[in-house]
């Protein structure tokens, strides 16, 4: 239990948005950050890159992973653009990190705003999340099958597509899904995961590509039915989740006949110019992160998979997937002129 | 009744002294947030929210839920003292409690909107408490039309009500809508109105707006007129709490029908903002004393402070039981529940009774314990009006460019910011009424969102905004309160000729 001095303290440090700038610390051996570090979240408050960041910024103030205090500041504006032009434009700051999602290719690709991931230095990869597709569970659809075949007898776009944002991953996932099964959906789109999840129990929609974490209260309410996964292999979390049903039940989309694969980066980047130091520094540091339990509970409740990557390795995934995301982008007409 | 039994463990839960400690030190900082512009609640509880990691989630929550009452309270002060928003919510409020202020009625119109927020959020919270699950079934209704619907009633009440003329009402709220499609479009994922400069990516945040339009335009109407601070004879009394009660039982209609409103909005979920426009705009025509309303009437602080509260305060509960924020804080609370491990959701109330009961509990005794902190310090806050304007004008300054630029920590905001001030003096000189203005920016992308989002669901089809009950209701509302005084002046017109004949 916190004490009520400390705790009234805190309080007001951080209302001066920590403005404590700690004496520098004798230089032992290794880089330390000597002020407080900022992770950018380029996302709006309670998404799911806001919720990783602060549960990052949490898991280190609690177990003191870090002298320094983290601050977390959202740069949402232009569908994250605001956020990667900040870091961009600090080169060589140490003490600024940025965790993305998949709009770290999607922006730049889509709005045409003078930025690339190459702009940045590849920390780490911390998870990659997983995508689902989900139908009202008043609907009588139990498979991919069923589900799809509607769909096709259905006049073209009279089914319903919610999703998160426009041009970003939820309607990436969707063109893909019209191309591999040849269907047509009338694509909506909303502000967050979870607005999208209530459509679909309300019914305003047809089916979502919700992520894990931002369905799973519903569809243990009963409320929304998992069809498939878009990943390689079935979710590997076998804890029942809702009545007799595991993440670990639901079939892979491809095993449906749905040939799409799509996972989600949650990584770490920094400013471009930065010393190799600093960047062993954060990696060590997330590493250490990701032993906690609070950790571990967050990657459990949101059935994230849990690849964890560093340097040329992380690099080589990012540019693959970057190559993948301007090709599914220019295939569904994303790209804004220029690109 | 079961739910009782679960409020009285919530009370027991809550009455710990830990509990309680942490409730006061969360409302106290609510209440600074509330006063700086700028620093709002959603980014005082972001900011505050790691500090309670190492909290039991209960404890944690009453925490954070505070900080949002303390803000919703805080609000009011600078916009009654300065006639500078605090919140966007407390826009309302400034039209009569500036005035009040400036007649000397400081003490009144602080204990009349504070009084007023802790009666719409004892609403709100019986509310909650009695049909929290019918409340939840009905919010499920609410699609793209159905919203589009709301906002509709909200713009056109507006329109309807207000005492300007119809066409200057319109001209500012159509410039309102231009700054708020700068930016990206939610719809297309493209880039709007920036004309290739970065800095406008993120559009025209409504705060900014704000500080600008009614701070700096009110500090250089101000320096016009002589920099004589019309507000320095307020007398200091402590006994103004104890007549401003007895005064406010004679406004019990307008109370309780802001109470609806209130809730209303903040179920459907427009928010407190919108509810707060909407409340004034109908009492200053329903009211006998409408006529007077902006010159300083008491009822005019009554409104929109009620209905705010009562929004913000059931805007808790979409987001606890559909996991859908009700607003900007509520998101950000949201986030806090999952990291605690909780699962907003249908499931919750179920689950985790003694969160849930424990949080209801801290909201009646929070709004109670706000209460009673900020009624304490009525008489010191009508003080600060005895400072000379050359004193106060400049620390005005400061605290709207800190304000300004804490939003998203860009100095460019803060140019902006001086551009709105400007704007705002003009629009000021010429007579035409902001507030139209900062609705439209508040709630233009969000309704043309929602406007949007029903016509790609029905093909374009205009016919989905009549295609339910609840939707051609909300929709033929609005079009009563749009054509309003048309429709007044006719039947009255039909009574005369009635009567003649």
């Amino acid at each position: 239990m916190t004490s009520p001095n400390r705790l009234f303290g805190l309080g007001a440090a951080a209302l001066g948005t920590a403005l404590v700038i700690a004496s520098a610390l004798p230089s032992s051996a290794a880089w330390e950050p000597t002020r407080p570090v900022e992770i950018i979240v380029p996302a709006g408050t309670g998404g799911g890159a806001d919720q990783m960041a602060r549960v990052i910024q949490g898991i280190i103030s609690k177990h003191t992973l870090m002298k320094q205090s983290v601050v977390v500041i959202n740069k949402a504006g232009g569908a994250g653009g605001e956020g990667f032009l900040d870091v961009k434009g600090s080169r060589g700051n140490p003490h600024k990190l940025v965790i993305t999602l998949s709009n770290l290719f999607t922006t730049p690709l889509g709005t045409g705003i003078p930025f690339n991931w190459k702009d940045l230095t590849p920390v780490a990869m911390m998870a990659l999340d997983e995508f689902v597709l989900w139908v009202n569970a008043e609907t009588p659809y139990k498979t991919v099958k069923d589900y799809i075949e509607d769909v096709k007898k259905a006049p073209p776009g009279q089914f319903k597509m919610g999703g998160t944002g426009s041009k970003q991953e939820d309607q990436i996932i969707t063109v893909a899904v019209e191309k591999a099964a040849g269907v047509k959906f009338t694509y909506i789109p909303f502000r967050g995961g979870g607005e999208v999840a209530v459509q679909l129990v309300g019914n305003h929609v047809n089916s979502t590509v919700n992520n894990p974490i931002e369905a799973v209260a519903q569809w243990r309410a009963g409320k929304v039915r998992p069809l498939c996964v878009f990943d390689g292999k079935p979710l590997a979390y076998t804890d029942k989740i809702a009545g007799d049903k595991a993440w670990a039940d639901i079939p892979t989309c491809k095993s449906q006949g749905l040939d799409m694969e799509y996972l989600m980066l949650r990584g770490i980047f920094m400013p471009p110019g930065v010393s190799k130091e600093a960047v062993d520094y954060y990696v060590e540091l997330l590493k250490k992160v990701r032993e906690t339990p609070e950790w571990k509970k967050l990657m459990n409740d949101g059935a994230f998979n849990q690849t964890f990557m560093t340097g040329a390795d992380y690099a080589k995934w990012v540019e693959n997937e970057e190559k993948r995301h301007q090709g599914l982008m220019k295939e569904a007409g994303f790209l804004a002129s220029g690109n | 009744m079961e739910e009782i039994a679960n409020l009285f463990h919530g009370f027991a839960v809550v009455l710990q002294p830990f509990n309680i400690l942490v409730m006061v030190v969360g409302i106290l900082l609510g209440v600074i947030i509330g006063v700086l512009p700028g620093l709002g609640g959603a980014n005082g509880v972001a900011i505050l929210l790691p500090l309670t990691f190492s909290m039991s989630p209960t404890s944690a929550i009453i925490m954070l839920s505070c900080i949002y009452w303390g803000a919703l309270f805080g609000g009011a002060i600078t916009s009654i003292l300065f006639n500078i928003p605090g919140e966007p919510w407390s826009v309302a409020t400034t039209f009569d409690g500036h005035p009040m202020a400036q007649q000397g009625r400081a003490g009144e119109a602080l204990t009349a909107a504070f009084t007023s927020s802790f009666v719409g959020a004892l609403f709100a919270v019986v509310m909650i408490t009695l049909v929290a699950p019918l409340v939840a079934r009905f919010a499920l209704q609410f699609g793209p039309a159905e919203k589009f619907s709301v906002y509709f009633l909200a713009f056109c009440s507006f329109i309807g009500m207000s005492k300007e003329p119809p066409s200057k009402t319109v001209v500012s709220m159509m410039i309102g809508f231009a700054l708020a499609a700068v930016g990206l479009d939610q719809v297309t994922g493209q880039l709007r109105l920036t004309f290739g400069f970065t800095e406008l990516l993120a559009g025209f945040d409504f705060l900014i707006a704000v500080i600008g339009l009614f701070g700096i335009g009110e500090i250089l109407l101000t320096m016009e007129e002589g920099l004589s601070f019309r507000g320095k004879k307020a007398s200091i009394n402590p006994r103004v709490v104890f007549q401003t009660w007895a005064e406010l039982p004679r406004y019990w209609v307008t109370s309780l029908r802001s109470c609806v409103i209130g809730c209303w909005m903040g179920i459907t979920p427009a928010g407190a903002t919108p509810a707060s426009f909407m409340s004034y705009g109908i009492a200053k025509r329903v009211s006998r004393k409408g006529h007077n309303f902006g010159k300083g009437e008491i009822e005019g602080v009554v409104a929109p402070e009620t209905a705010a509260h009562a929004a913000g305060t059931s805007a808790l509960l979409p987001m606890l039981s559909l996991g859908v924020p009700g607003s900007p804080t509520a998101a950000v609370l949201l986030g806090g529940l999952l990291i605690w491990g909780l699962q907003p959701g249908p499931l919750l109330f179920v689950e985790q009774k003694e969160f849930v009961w424990g949080l209801i509990a801290s909201m009646y005794l929070g709004n109670l314990v706000g209460l009673f902190v900020v009624i304490t310090c009525v008489p010191l806050l009508a003080a600060i009006l005895r400072i000379p304007f050359s004193i106060i004008a400049p620390v005005i300054l400061v605290l709207c460019a800190i304000g300004a630029y804490t939003v998203n920590n860009n100095p460019f905001d803060i140019v902006m910011m001086l551009v709105f001030g400007v704007v705002g003096y003009v629009f000021k000189k010429c007579n035409y009424p902001l507030a139209p203005l900062v609705l439209a920016i508040v709630l233009g992308d969000s309704a043309e969102e929602s406007f949007r989002q029903a016509l790609l669901g029905s093909q374009g089809s205009l016919t989905v905004f009549w295609s339910n009950g609840l939707v051609g209701t909300i929709m033929v509302l609005g079009l009563i309160a749009l054509f309003w005084p048309m429709l007044h002046t006719a039947w009255s017109r039909m009574r005369a000729a009635a009567t003649a004949a």
